[in-house]
C-alpha cells in the first residue's frame, strides 16, 4: 500500500508533529520509500518464530519496592522552559 | 604529543615528563585552531577541563592516579554532562543542560580523564554521515569536501585529526564503527548490556551501546575498562565480571578460525574495499589464523527489519520531547496539543520527524503485527544466523561500510540511499553482538575499515586480534596530512 497525503497528516497528528503543509508531499514520498525498503520483510516466512525483544532474551530486572531516589525537583524545574510554585505550566486544559 | 597512544601519554604523566594541564592545553589549542574547519564540537568546555587537569595532576603527585587519570578525551553529546548543554545534535535539546553525568561520564571521571567538550553528531545519532546535525555537518579531516560518518561523526574526526587522544561514541545501528571506518579510527561497539546506558540518550533502547572511538585497539582496551560494566540504573544493563582488556591483547592468533560470510562481499561493496579486506584477511592467514567462507542467510533483511525496530523505538523514545519538562518550546502557544505539536515540530528536524512518522505508523494500530511483530521475528532470523556461524568460527570478518567516505551532500535528498551506509553493521545491533571496526588501508586516499563480529561478551577477543594486526600493519598510525 501507498501512504496519501491524508494518511501522513493523521500519523503527524498521532506523533504530535507539526509538519509544514508544503512539505507533506515530500514526506509522502520519503515515507513509502522507507516502507518500501521495509516490506521486503513479507518476503520471508516468519510462522512459528518467536519475536526478539531483548539482544539476550533478558527479562526486565525487578527491584525492592522502596525509595531509591531523592527528591530533586527544584533542580529538575530549573532546566524547564515554564514552571511555577514546583509544577510545570501548560496552557489552560480545563475551562 | 598528539601522536601519542593513550598508553604512551599514560606513562608520560606518571612520569612527570608532562602535566596534564600542558596536555590539555595542547589539545584545547588545537581544538580552537582545527574546530572552525571540521565543526567537531558542538561545545568546548575549557573552563571545566583545566580545572580536571589541575585535580588531575594533583592525583598523578599524590600517586592515587590510575592509568587514564589526567588524559583529555571527547564525549559525543549524547551523552548527558552535569552542567554541561547536552544536545544531542537537535534543536531540541539546544537549551538543555543536564542535571546529571551519565554513567559513562562519571565512570571516566572517577577515572580522572579531562573532558575537552562535547563532540557533533546526527539529531538524535539518527543518521549515516552527520548531516542530519542542527549544528551543521562535521568535515572528514582525509578530505574536508566529505562526510566523516555517522551518527558519532564528530567524535571520528575529532581523534582522526588528534583534536582528542580518544572519544566516546554509541552505535544503534553502525554510528560507532562507521565513521570509524571512513575516518581511519578503531571503533569498538560492545555487546547489548555491556555499558551503561544511564544517561545517554535513548534512540532505540534495544540497540544502543556506548563504545570507545580511538587511535588504536589498546587505547580502546583502555577505555573499555573504565566504562563496562553493571548498572542498577540501567534497567538493560548485564551484570557480569569485566576482564582486564589489556590483559589478553598479545594473546596468540595461532588457529583463530576467521568467518568471511558471501553476503558481505556481494554487489554494492566497492572493489577497492574488497582488495584491502582481502589483504588484511592474508595478514591474518601470515599469523596463523584460518579462514573459511561462511554464510549469514538472512543478511538481506538487516536494514528492513532495522528500520521498523528502530524507529517504532525512537518514536517511543523522543515522545517525551514535549515542550513542557525540558527542551525547546514553542511561542504562546494556544492550547496543550499546540505546544506539542509546535514544540516538537520546530525542535526535531526532517530525518528525525520521517522516522518518529514510520516508527508511529508501524506501532498504529491495525500495523503493529505486520510491521513489528514482523520485524523482531526477522530479528530473531538474523541473530539465529550469527549463533550457527559462531559454531564453525571465532570470529567473523568483513568491510565495515561498503564504500569510503562520500560527499558531502550526496545522499541528503535519499533517506534509503543513505540507510544503505550502514548494510554491514546494522545487523550485529539487531543480534546484540559486539563488533569493532579497525583501519585496514586506503582506497584513492581514502580510509577503509575492517570489521571483526565477535560472540557475546567477546570484546577482549576482538581487541586482542586486532591489536595483533596492528602490531604488523601501520595503517592506525596515519594522520591526515593538515593534522600531523
Amino acid at each position: 500500500m501507498s501512504l496519501e497525503k491524508s494518511d501522513v497528516e493523521k500519523i503527524a497528528h498521532l506523533a504530535r508533529l507539526a509538519i509544514d503543509e508544503s512539505s507533506i508531499p515530500d514526506y509522502a514520498r520519503d515515507l513509502n520509500n522507507i516502507l518500501r525498503l521495509v516490506e521486503e520483510m513479507s518476503a520471508v516466512d516468519t510462522d512459528g518464530i518467536r519475536p526478539m525483544a531483548h539482544p539476550l532474551d533478558a527479562n526486565q530486572r525487578l527491584r525492592d519496592d522502596v525509595v531509591s531516589e531523592t527528591d530533586q525537583r527544584e533542580l529538575f524545574q530549573s532546566i524547564a522552559p515554564k514552571t511555577e510554585a514546583g509544577v510545570y505550566l501548560v496552557p489552560k486544559v480545563i475551562e | 604529543m598528539h601522536n601519542k597512544s593513550l598508553k604512551q601519554l599514560s606513562d608520560a604523566l606518571h612520569q612527570g615528563e608532562i602535566t596534564s594541564v600542558e596536555l590539555t592545553r595542547h589539545f584545547l589549542d588545537r581544538i580552537n585552531q582545527h574546530n572552525g574547519e571540521l565543526n567537531a564540537f558542538i561545545s568546548v568546555t575549557e573552563d571545566l577541563a583545566m580545572d580536571q587537569a589541575k585535580a588531575a595532576d594533583e592525583r598523578l603527585k599524590a600517586k592515587t592516579a590510575g592509568p587514564l587519570t589526567g588524559i583529555p578525551l571527547a564525549h559525543k553529546d549524547i551523552f548527558c554532562t552535569k552542567g554541561v548543554r547536552t544536545s544531542c545534535g537537535s534543536k531540541m535539546l539546544d537549551p538543555f543542560i543536564s542535571p546529571y553525568d551519565a554513567t559513562v561520564v562519571e565512570k571516566l571521571n572517577a577515572a580522572g580523564m579531562v573532558m575537552l567538550g562535547k563532540t557533533n553528531m546526527d539529531e538524535f545519532a539518527m543518521g549515516s554521515s552527520n548531516e542530519t546535525s542542527f549544528y551543521g555537518p562535521v568535515k572528514n579531516p582525509w578530505d574536508p569536501e566529505r562526510v566523516p560518518g555517522g551518527s558519532s561523526g564528530g567524535s571520528a574526526a575529532s581523534v582522526a585529526a588528534r583534536l582528542a587522544p580518544v572519544a566516546t561514541g554509541t552505535d544503534t545501528g553502525g554510528s560507532i564503527r562507521q565513521p570509524s571506518s571512513l575516518c581511519n579510527l578503531t571503533g569498538l561497539k560492545p555487546t547489548y548490556g555491556r555499558v551503561s546506558r544511564y544517561g545517554m540518550i535513548a534512540f532505540a533502547s534495544s540497540l544502543d551501546q556506548a563504545g570507545p572511538m580511538a587511535a588504536n585497539a589498546e587505547d580502546a582496551a583502555m577505555i573499555l575498562n573504565a566504562i563496562s560494566g553493571f548498572d542498577e540504573r540501567d534497567s538493560t544493563s548485564v551484570d557480569r565480571e569485566v576482564p582486564d582488556y589489556t590483559a589478553t591483547l598479545n594473546d596468540s592468533l595461532e588457529g583463530l578460525r576467521i568467518g568471511l560470510p558471501k553476503e558481505y562481499f556481494g554487489e554494492g561493496l566497492d572493489p577497492a574495499i574488497a582488495a584491502a579486506i582481502e589483504t588484511a584477511i592474508n595478514q591474518f592467514k601470515k599469523l596463523g589464523a584460518t579462514v573459511k567462507e561462511i554464510s549469514l542467510p538472512n543478511t538481506n533483511l538487516a536494514v528492513p527489519t532495522y528500520y521498523v525496530v528502530a524507529p517504532a523505538e525512537c518514536s517511543s523514545n523522543l515522545s517525551r520531547m514535549d515542550g513542557v519538562r525540558f527542551g525547546h518550546r514553542a511561542e504562546k502557544p494556544k492550547d496543550l496539543l499546540d505546544l506539542y505539536q509546535r514544540s516538537r515540530g520546530e525542535g526535531f528536524g526532517d530525518e528525525v520527524k520521517r522516522r518518529i512518522m514510520v516508527g508511529t505508523y508501524a506501532l498504529s494500530a491495525g500495523y503493529y503485527d505486520a510491521y513489528y511483530i514482523k520485524a523482531q521475528q526477522c530479528r530473531r532470523l538474523i541473530s539465529d544466523d550469527f549463533q550457527q556461524a559462531f559454531e564453525e568460527v571465532d570470529v567473523i570478518m568483513g568491510p565495515t561500510a561498503p564504500t569510503t567516505a562520500f560527499k558531502l551532500g550526496d545522499r541528503t535528498n535519499d533517506p534509503v540511499a543513505m540507510y544503505l551506509a550502514d548494510i554491514y553493521t546494522i545487523s550485529t545491533n539487531l543480534a546484540g553482538l559486539p563488533g569493532i571496526s579497525i583501519p585496514a588501508g586506503f582506497a584513492d586516499g581514502l580510509p577503509a575499515g575492517l570489521q571483526i563480529i565477535g560472540n557475546y561478551f567477546e570484546e577482549a577477543r576482538l581487541l586482542n586480534v586486532a591489536h595483533r594486526y596492528q602490531q604488523e600493519t601501520d595503517w592506525h598510525q596515519q594522520i591526515p596530512k593538515a593534522f600531523q
